[in-house]
């Protein structure tokens, strides 16, 4: 059964689309991701405009980000307050970051930059789950002694203070701020939601306790791809909320079997498994930027129809 | 509305002077392909009756759009667009099918004249653009359309019955670009056009599918907070679901 999606002006199977949605909402239930960096390289391969899978990607996370906080709230994982100052910055991000992709969609360099953004980031975040898995995974055999709880350095001289009492936290409000902006503008390009980056940042250089990092992330994820939605529908016209709504429809069936099925698994096992998923989908990435093009000439329409 | 206006097209073509009983009448199946929501592309029936000998060619042509041609090149090893030539009144579709190889019987200068067949299109660069690059650039818009099955050349493909009548199917893929479409009939003889008609089509997206792209399109601010409303609403949905289990 196919159907055609009105702003990606393209006809597609509807199982197909489903199928997606229900796959990678499988793996985000299994590995507590949003699944946007994989949802959306995947909707390129087949056949959907970048421009039109970022837009569309970014409303699907809003949904997804939508379910996940409630659980996390529900539990009092979320820390408002932190949450608050990052979506500031994460606001300002994301409107930089639509603006940037008009200019960079205009110049035909948009294509270029979000695969650019997808093997830079995903190749670092994919080594560096790989590299912490391994260790943990022979830590764990071992019994190694524990480092030091903070790491004191130039950051936690930055004015501004602020405190983050869910967070048990004493730092300047720049730091969560400039996290903000930077995942922001990765939002709006890379059409994701950023947790990616995000967590990471709030675990190793915030130094936010682990518990109340996932239900924050999301928090801050919803408002900011609220914004790239709204300012991509607005500027761009790139958000087919066919697409979406048949992504989000396989998505939540998905993250349903995903949950329980990660609740088997072990946590570092999981840990490396991601991180190979991550690195093929950079490597795929990464070839189609350095393998020699089919026809070296491309066309777009100019200005739409 | 939609198909009032492909009727009063339809009507407007069939008096336009030239349209007359003559030596070849033709008309179309349909002259409105609407885009729905199954839509996997269609087959309009062209058919019709000239006076005797002679041989038909059918040239279909979309309507005109700003293709913007772009080139690759390899930028510190990794491919990158560089230089980019745009055409503003390029044809978005172009087909010419006939009924029998046209190298035989329909001579250059009437080819080039006409513009039937992909090697005879001309459309001109915007500003200024050095010849070689802008019949390079030319040739491989030309290369792109036809990989997207938007521009094509089917000869032997109009069957001609009893030397009076002829008919093809046209078919259009589900990528068609959408707009008002123009489906020409000439009847050739002796190397010479004897006679000539133009009917047009109108291919657009209707129902469900015309009312999102024009939603996004004239109220994109509405339309992108129509998209949240549903988003914000499917994920309530979907967590009041999980929390039953």
């Amino acid at each position: 059964m196919h159907i055609y999606l009105p702003i990606a002006e393209l006809s597609v199977n509807v199982f197909v689309v489903l199928g997606l949605g229900a796959g990678v909402g499988m793996l985000s239930g299994i590995f507590g991701v949003g699944g946007g960096f994989l949802m959306t390289p995947l909707l390129i391969f087949l056949g959907v405009t970048p421009p039109v899978a970022v837009g569309t990607e970014a409303n699907q996370i809003v949904a997804a980000s939508v379910s996940g906080v409630l659980a996390h709230w529900r539990r009092g994982n979320v820390d408002f307050k932190m949450g608050a100052v990052l979506l500031i910055g994460g606001i300002v991000g994301s409107t930089f970051g639509v603006w940037l992709f008009s200019v960079l969609r205009e110049l035909g360099q948009i294509d270029l930059v979000i695969r650019l953004s997808y093997v830079i980031f995903l190749g670092a975040v994919g080594a560096m789950m790989m590299v912490e898995s391994l260790r943990a995974l022979r830590r764990s055999r071992t019994q190694a002694g524990r480092g030091k709880l903070h790491q004191h350095n130039f950051l936690h001289g930055l004015p501004f203070k602020m405190r983050f009492r869910k967070s048990k936290l004493y730092i300047s409000a720049l730091l969560p701020l400039m996290v903000g902006v930077v995942v922001g503008v990765l939002a709006a390009i890379m059409g994701v939601g950023g947790g990616f980056i995000m967590v990471p940042a709030m675990i190793y250089l915030l130094g936010m306790p682990t518990t109340v990092v996932v239900g924050t992330s999301l928090f801050q994820i919803i408002f900011v791809t609220a914004n790239a939605t709204f300012l991509q529908a607005t500027f761009n016209q790139t958000v087919d909320v066919v697409l979406a709504f048949l992504l989000l429809v396989g998505g939540v069936i998905g993250a349903q079997l995903g949950t329980t099925l990660g609740a088997r698994l072990k946590g570092e096992q999981l840990r490396s498994l991601l991180a190979l998923i991550v690195l093929a989908v950079c490597g795929k990435m990464a070839f189609d930027l350095l393998a020699t093009p089919l026809d070296v000439y491309s066309i777009t329409l100019a200005g739409g129809h | 509305m939609l198909k009032r206006l492909a009727l009063a097209l339809a009507l407007l073509a069939a008096t336009a002077p030239g349209a007359r009983a003559g030596p070849l009448v033709a008309d179309l199946s349909e002259h409105l392909v609407a885009i729905t929501t199954g839509f996997t592309g269609a087959k309009v029936l062209l058919f019709g009756a000239t006076d005797g000998d002679g041989k038909v060619v059918v040239v279909v042509q979309g309507p005109r759009e700003t293709i913007t041609v772009r080139r690759k090149e390899r930028v510190a090893g990794v491919w990158a667009n560089r230089d980019a030539v745009t055409f503003d009144k390029a044809l978005s579709f172009y087909q010419v099918m006939a009924s029998e190889e046209m190298d035989e019987w329909l001579p250059l200068a009437l080819r080039e004249q006409q513009q039937i067949g992909v090697e005879y299109l001309a459309f001109k660069p915007r500003g200024e653009v050095g010849p070689a690059m802008a019949s390079d650039f030319h040739e491989a818009l030309i290369r792109n359309k036809q990989r997207l099955g938007h521009y094509d050349v089917l000869e032997g493909k109009v069957s001609i019955i009893g030397d009076r009548l002829f008919r093809t199917d046209v078919y259009f893929p589900a990528n068609v670009p959408t707009g008002i479409y123009t489906v020409e009939v000439f009847l050739v003889k002796d190397g010479e056009i004897k006679s000539a008609q133009k009917t047009p089509l109108l291919i657009s997206k209707t129902g469900f599918e015309a009312e999102v792209f024009r939603m996004a399109h004239e109220f994109s601010a509405l339309y992108g907070i129509a998209a949240l409303i549903i988003a914000v609403a499917a994920g309530l949905m979907a967590n009041a679901v999980f929390r039953k289990r």
